[in-house]
């Protein structure tokens, strides 16, 4: 397939990341998280331009069914278990994180053309979209009191490293492939674990808790 | 050239009080009313034009000029659009940019006239509203202007087709519901005064001056449904009937577009108003980035 449908994922894939900067309800950005994981999924495919070897398509399977089901599935369950719906007062608020990350988002499209890329890579949004990426997931990160936007934050971060390792599909073995995935499925299981401690520690999931020792 | 003129000026006049009697009617059937008829606007500005007007002692005679001012605005601005042949010059866009910026000073000026001062808070409301509104039809206007590389209206609005109209349609689409006070911005079926955005402005005008104000709101209407049509369908290559059928379609497909929106959605708090409009000016700033990205690859 073309050029043109991989930039329209990477569009997709950009929109989406703007929304889950937009969206106050945690239910609304893990769905969010969950297409934009879908999304990823079927890129691999896309990129083989045809020719579909039995790993690329082990890839798209596991990273559909990991970024598109499983972490959501999780973060759905640590939310409900810690009865949390909505992100009342966000460090940086919803519009002003919705510009920035829109500013991040046109300065990586505008700038990726002075990266030294391969000319088989210039054409692709795929620089831009990773860029894009890591910096909403920073934004999020950064900017969000609950633990489980948090999470969702790093989420959209590991897509954007994901997205760049878009650019290695071939080079890259399975194996590194599917034991980032492993990783990064395992790591929201652990923080799904924590959410639950830090709710019942503390009665709430704002971060803000933690950032005073005691005894 | 003088006859063109007054058939487009007819063409506006006549046809643009059509809409709001569309989308009530498209309101009541998602309702399961059998609603007002099509054609109520029409009854309503006649009784409204025979009745007398009121006028505050406050009142100077920017009260009467402000809504006169406003519907020539809006109609200089409407008769600027190309419907049926070209009819603008060279940089007619920003013309029309100021055009509207004008009515929506006058209206703004005539609610403060009347000294209420829930007149002067729907005005604040609106102006608010307009600021955020009117970045994110300049970015539509600039991503057009990118694309086509001309400042006129004729030219300028035959798009090329792709992921950057549909952009541009979404986000004309949201400047279309917030200039126009629909829902989810506003209310226009509200009866509180303290909910209301552009009825609180009007809450003091009567008889012939409500009906001038009424009618420019749908010409302002019918405006931004061509504007919207004509931004992200490509007609350049029809005929004139062909291109008029089009036209005809898309703005009233447009016009359903709202008589659903208001009817499935509610109406959004006020804090979230500036998040939404905030979406429309990205949408129509990435329609510009594909645009320019595009003519550049």
């Amino acid at each position: 397939m073309s050029n043109g449908t991989v930039n329209l994922l990477i569009g997709l894939v950009m929109g989406l990341n703007l929304i889950a900067l937009g969206s106050s309800r945690l239910p609304s950005l893990i769905r969010t998280i969950s297409a934009q994981g879908v999304t990823l999924g079927v890129m691999p495919l896309v990129l083989a331009k045809g020719n579909i070897e039995w790993g690329l398509v082990l890839v798209a399977l596991g990273t559909v069914a990991g970024k598109g089901l499983i972490i959501p599935a999780l973060l759905r369950k640590a939310t409900r278990a810690a009865a949390v719906e909505q992100e009342n007062e966000p460090y940086i608020g919803f519009v002003s994180s919705l510009l920035l990350g829109a500013g991040g988002t046109i300065a990586a499209v505008a700038l990726a053309g002075a990266l030294p890329l391969l000319p088989e890579h210039a054409g692709v949004l795929l620089v831009p979209g990773a860029i894009a990426s890591v910096l909403t997931g920073f934004i999020l990160l950064i900017g969000r009191t609950k633990a489980i936007s948090q999470v969702c934050g790093f989420l959209i971060l590991e897509n954007g490293i994901y997205l760049f390792g878009m650019l290695l599909i071939r080079s890259t073995p399975l194996m590194v492939e599917s034991g980032i995935l492993l990783d990064v499925t395992v790591g929201v299981f652990v923080i799904g674990i924590i959410v639950d401690r830090i709710q019942r520690a503390f009665d709430s999931l704002d971060t803000r808790n933690l950032t005073t020792l005691r005894e | 050239m003088i006859t063109t003129l007054i058939e487009r000026l007819a063409f506006w006049v006549l046809i643009a009080p059509l809409l709001p009697g569309i989308i009530n009617r498209v309101k009541a059937l998602v309702a399961g009313r059998r609603g007002p008829p099509v054609l109520q606007l029409y009854y309503d500005l006649i009784k409204l034009w025979q009745k007398e007007v009121v006028l505050s002692r406050l009142a100077s005679a920017g009260f009467v000029a402000g809504p006169a001012v406003a519907w020539v605005a809006v109609m200089g601005a409407a008769l600027l659009l190309p419907v049926g042949g070209a009819m603008g010059f060279r940089g007619d866009v920003l013309v029309l940019i100021y055009l509207l910026g004008l009515g929506r000073f006058c209206t703004a000026w005539a609610a403060m006239e009347t000294g209420s001062a829930f007149e002067g808070m729907g005005a604040v409301r609106e102006v608010s509203y307009a600021v955020l509104a009117e970045a994110a039809l300049i970015a539509a206007v600039l991503s057009l202007s990118i694309q086509t590389g001309s400042v006129s209206l004729a030219t300028m609005l035959s798009p090329a087709p792709g992921a950057g109209a549909v952009l541009l349609a979404a986000g004309l689409f949201t400047v279309l519901l917030a200039e126009n006070c629909r829902v989810p911005f506003d209310d226009p079926n509200t009866h509180l005064e303290l909910t209301m955005v552009h009825e609180a402005m009007v809450l003091d005008h009567s008889g012939p001056l409500l009906a001038v104000i009424l009618h420019g709101a749908s010409v302002k209407l019918l405006l931004f449904a061509v504007l919207l049509t004509e931004a992200v369908v490509p007609m350049g290559g029809l005929t004139a009937w062909a291109a008029a059928g089009v036209l005809a379609s898309g703005v009233i497909t447009v016009t359903v577009g709202v008589g659903l929106v208001e009817s499935l959605m509610a109406r959004a708090a006020f804090r979230r108003v500036p998040l939404l409009l905030t979406t429309a000016f990205l949408l129509c700033l990435f329609a510009l980035l594909v645009a320019w990205k595009g003519t550049g690859a």
